[in-house]
């Protein structure tokens, strides 16, 4: 178990700083419910890459990537509320995955396993959660304002709508990187915490989304060290570090 | 186009979908001029700005002169004051420059030194100002690389009666000493009497447009609102 720790460590310090990064703007949009639905659809995909024999991760990322068009093409293309349709349309992906995952993987996909992390699992999680926090680096300002207002941010020649969409894009890949370390099940937890943390702490923005991104970190990096001490499963020990954090947070909770 | 035009619609019409918004709608603004649009609610003002900026697509023509700078105010914003982003976050998305945000402070009466406006005003959460200095901070945000013309979408939503004047006033000292263009939507005629050079009076299509005292007369009033005064006292 001992050994096997630095690399678990390693991709859970980097899946958390790029969750506790971009969930600091999903916060910010209310969207985050959005990562935890994001997360269902995973599902299906992992399952299909579990029973072809294909990478789960890939499964996973296609699945969400299928998903994302639908819902930026519902939000844009009609009027309808999105929020009746994701709900439907993601439970339904649940559900499904819940039938054609196998058995005995079904756990894991549920619930995250990171005890078998390969050299080259770490080599991927570290490279996209680095491109992921670097490209949502450079449109973070013009997000935040256009969640403050999208007209504003027309007005200063923000694409906004391109924008949107190439951070749902960098969403969809944390969060399938992201279930690997704490599975489907609690995926939006690992964006919403950290930034719910993070606002009680911050009265501008470099420390929002600083804080927010080091406590995903810490709290990966200690649920995955706790986990394995008290041989616990990973996943819910994240959660629960990263809770213990957000109730610290509102101790010295800045008005 | 005219050296002194700076703005020039022409057979403007937008909707959505089988929805006409407005249609028709021909008016220019000239440097340093202060026009006003007044209707009801659901007249097509604020689409009109929105087609105006190119955000929505639109049929017929608008012409900006060249090489010009728009500053715009939108309609009353609301930033939750748990929102973790302070004044000094804000006006970073426009420049890096202090100097230049100092300046627009300045201009828009928020004065001091460099530490006294740090401290009082640039450290602090946007969503914890007043309504008052909000809608100030929002003009300097505007005005802060020196545009050529300003639009604004109900300048006074959200402030009260005693502040309102000074956003006139204030919008007014900017208009005759930078030489800006305003544009504003307002629901309130005393405040066109008072300052627009041009009224416009919108309600899905134009019903006057022209200098206040001319064109405000019973006639268009009654066309514009449908007769009925109570639209004259509206507020936000």
């Amino acid at each position: 178990m001992e050994q096997n720790l630095l690399p678990s460590i390693l991709v859970g310090a980097f899946v958390g700083l790029a969750s506790g990064y971009l969930g600091s703007l999903m916060v910010l949009r209310k969207m985050s419910l959005v990562g935890d639905a994001l997360s269902h659809v995973a599902l299906p995909g992992l399952a299909l890459g579990i029973i072809f024999n294909f990478n789960p991760f890939l499964g996973a990322f296609a699945a969400l990537f299928v998903s994302i068009i639908f819902i930026w093409t519902i939000e844009n293309k009609t009027k309808l509320s999105t929020e009746t349709l994701v709900g439907i349309f993601f439970t339904l992906s649940l559900a499904i995955g819940l039938i054609i995952t196998p058995e005995p993987e079904l756990l894991e996909a549920l619930f995250g396993d990171i005890s078998e992390t390969s050299a080259l699992d770490v080599a991927i999680a570290v490279i996209l959660s680095l491109f992921a926090i670097f490209v949502v680096h450079r449109i973070y300002n013009k997000l935040v304002l256009g969640t403050i207002s999208d007209d504003l941010a027309k007005s200063v020649g923000t694409k906004t709508k391109k924008i949107d969409f190439i951070f749902l894009m960098i969403v969809a890949l944390i969060v399938a990187l992201g279930i690997k370390v704490v599975g489907t099940l609690l995926m939006g937890a690992l964006v919403i915490i950290p930034a719910a943390a993070s606002k009680n702490l911050s009265r501008n923005l470099s420390n929002y989304a600083g804080f927010s991104a080091f406590i995903g970190l810490v709290s990966s990096v200690v649920g995955i060290y706790f986990a394995s001490v008290i041989e616990f499963s990973p996943g819910p020990a994240v959660v629960l570090a990263s809770a213990a954090i957000f109730f610290i947070s509102l101790i010295f909770k800045k008005d | 186009m005219d050296d002194d035009k700076i703005l020039k619609v022409k057979d403007l019409s937008v909707s959505f979908g089988d929805f006409n918004v407005f249609h028709d709608i021909s008016f220019e603004v000239k440097r340093g001029e202060a026009v006003a649009i007044v209707g009801p609610n659901g007249s097509g003002k604020s689409v009109l700005f929105r087609a105006i900026l190119n955000f929505i697509p639109y049929s017929g023509k608008v012409e900006w002169t060249k090489n010009i700078k728009i500053g715009y105010v939108p309609q009353k914003l609301f930033i939750d004051a748990n929102f973790p982003i302070s004044v000094n976050d804000f006006f970073s998305f426009k420049t890096k420059s202090k100097q230049a945000i100092i300046e627009a402070l300045n201009s828009v009466g928020i004065t001091g030194n460099e530490e006294h406006l740090q401290h009082h005003i640039l450290s602090k959460k946007l969503g914890a100002l007043s309504g008052g200095q909000f809608q100030r901070i929002m003009i300097a945000w505007a005005i802060i690389n020196k545009p050529d013309i300003l639009l604004f979408d109900e300048p006074t939503s959200g402030i009260d009666v005693g502040g309102e004047e000074t956003i006139y006033n204030l919008l007014h000292k900017l208009q005759t000493q930078n030489k800006l263009s305003l544009v504003l939507i307002s629901h309130d005629l005393n405040i066109v009497y008072h300052y627009a050079d041009k009224v416009m009076c919108l309600n899905k299509e134009m019903i006057c447009f022209g200098e206040p005292h001319v064109v405000l007369d019973p006639t268009s009033l009654s066309k514009l609102y449908g007769g009925e005064a109570k639209f004259y006292s509206h507020e936000h």
